[in-house]
């Protein structure tokens, strides 16, 4: 599968289920995601705060030589619709190359079917997300 | 008729002590005759991963806001929603919710606007009922639904809007954002989207309280003497003072509508919800930048 079509599965995965059980699986990207690897856990200084989002959530992105790019992301347990916001985007991105992730729609997170259940100001957190990732790439392959 | 008032000495000294219930006070009356428990966050998937038992979700953004106009929902549409959880107009309310009731604050602040008589916060939300180690649940359990009466709505008591603030001038505003948002400090970068208003700053000779200075660390009200120390000697309210507050869109500031209101109990709060989205977007409104409050300008009636 390429990695483009992770995105319209995603999208496709939410749009399947009623509104109400969007939140359901919203929760469940939520519970999933990754723990932070140690050399992130003990350096929070390394991460960036999405001020946009009402809950402290931080990410962090690598570039690796093949130009792939890694994502990581950590917000607490009270903050479930941005660790599920997270989590979607790590889903959507992790692993995939630089140029495709600069390629992404800057409107994926409202496609995904949310916006409704979740409210439009809610979903800019999840937009400035994805572009704080993009700028971060940005820099680490200028 | 309403459930019996939380007699706990915690919350006797404040000016409306009947406004609140203590954690202790909710555990034991879990499942009374006319109580309602409503979780109220800002995070829309908290209720879903553990709530107090028997509490049901109310959700401040898709629910209690109209979903085309900014405003809140309408007597139909209010009665519609409560009916469908079940809330009967002589029901006794608790709200309580995450970051020190702040988005509790703002349901209250709504069911006010609609005269809900019985309204009362659990004093330190879902962060104390937590760290208490009391029970919570995923139960979500099915509710009759009630009928609830349709009530127009009364802003007029307890809401602002700007041609109000405008005509307010000279008397005591508070703005209870961050230090930053108030100095108009925060800047655009590229690619760091804010949602907000056009420009930074604060309303003029509105004095800087953010909300959070009335909460203690465990999200409990501070207590009545610090309140009057933050409000009254350093904020420079009077008693009699009408005021207003604001914040970004009307919810931090709700929660300090409840705090001068209900704790210290000053009789005219209304709370500004069009706040600085709105103030800081309206074409000539006048704009203070910096740490210093500013002169207000000659009020317009």
């Amino acid at each position: 599968m390429s990695k483009l079509d992770k995105t319209a599965a995603l999208i496709e995965d939410f749009h399947s289920l009623p509104l109400r059980e969007r939140l359901t699986l919203l929760l469940e990207f939520s519970d999933n995601l990754p723990a932070l690897p140690a050399r992130y856990a003990d350096h929070p200084d390394l991460l960036e705060r999405v001020e946009e989002c009402q809950s402290p959530v931080y990410l962090f992105v690598e570039v690796d030589e093949a130009k792939d790019v890694h994502l990581f992301f950590t917000a607490p347990a009270e903050a479930p619709t941005t660790r599920g916001f997270a989590s979607v985007l790590h889903e959507a991105f992790d692993g995939v190359s630089a140029d495709t992730l600069l390629a992404a729609s800057p409107d994926f997170p409202d496609q995904l079917g949310l916006t409704e259940a979740v409210s439009p100001l809610r979903m800019n957190g999840m937009r400035a997300m994805l572009a704080r990732i993009k700028r971060q790439v940005r820099e680490k392959t200028a | 008729m309403p459930v019996a008032f939380d007699p706990a000495k915690s919350i006797a000294e404040y000016a409306h002590p009947e406004a609140l219930v203590t954690t202790d006070w909710l555990a034991a009356n879990i499942g009374t005759e006319g109580l309602v428990v409503l979780e109220s966050d800002e995070d829309v998937l908290l209720y879903e991963t553990g709530h107090i038992p028997t509490a049901r979700k109310i959700d401040w953004f898709t629910e209690l806001n109209d979903a085309v106009v900014r405003d809140y929902l309408d007597g139909e549409g209010f009665a519609k929603l409560l009916s469908g959880k079940g809330v009967k107009r002589t029901d006794t309310v608790v709200l309580y919710g995450d970051k020190s009731n702040w988005w509790a604050a703002y349901a209250l602040w709504v069911f006010k606007l609609f005269g809900h008589e019985d309204v009362r916060l659990l004093n330190g939300g879902r962060d104390k009922w937590i760290s208490e180690g009391r029970e919570l649940s995923r139960e979500v359990e099915f509710v009759e639904p009630s009928e609830y009466p349709v009530v127009e709505r009364n802003d007029a008591p307890i809401r602002a809007f700007r041609d109000d603030v405008v005509a307010h001038f000279g008397s005591p505003l508070i703005d209870v954002r961050s230090p930053l948002e108030y100095t108009g400090e925060r800047t655009h970068m590229p690619d760091y989207p804010q949602e907000g208003a056009l420009k930074g700053g604060h309303i003029p000779s509105a004095k800087s309280v953010p909300w959070a200075m009335a909460a203690n660390e465990d999200k409990t009200f501070k207590s009545l003497d610090e309140l009057k120390s933050l409000y009254f000697d350093f904020a420079g309210i009077k008693d009699g003072d009408d005021v207003i507050a604001y914040c970004r869109i009307g919810e931090r500031s709700s929660h300090t509508w409840f705090v001068l209101t209900y704790l210290l109990g000053l009789k005219n709060v209304r709370n500004y919800d069009g706040s600085w989205t709105e103030w800081g977007s309206l074409v000539g409104a006048p704009i203070v930048k910096g740490e210093e409050p500013g002169i207000a300008p000659a009020p317009k009636r």
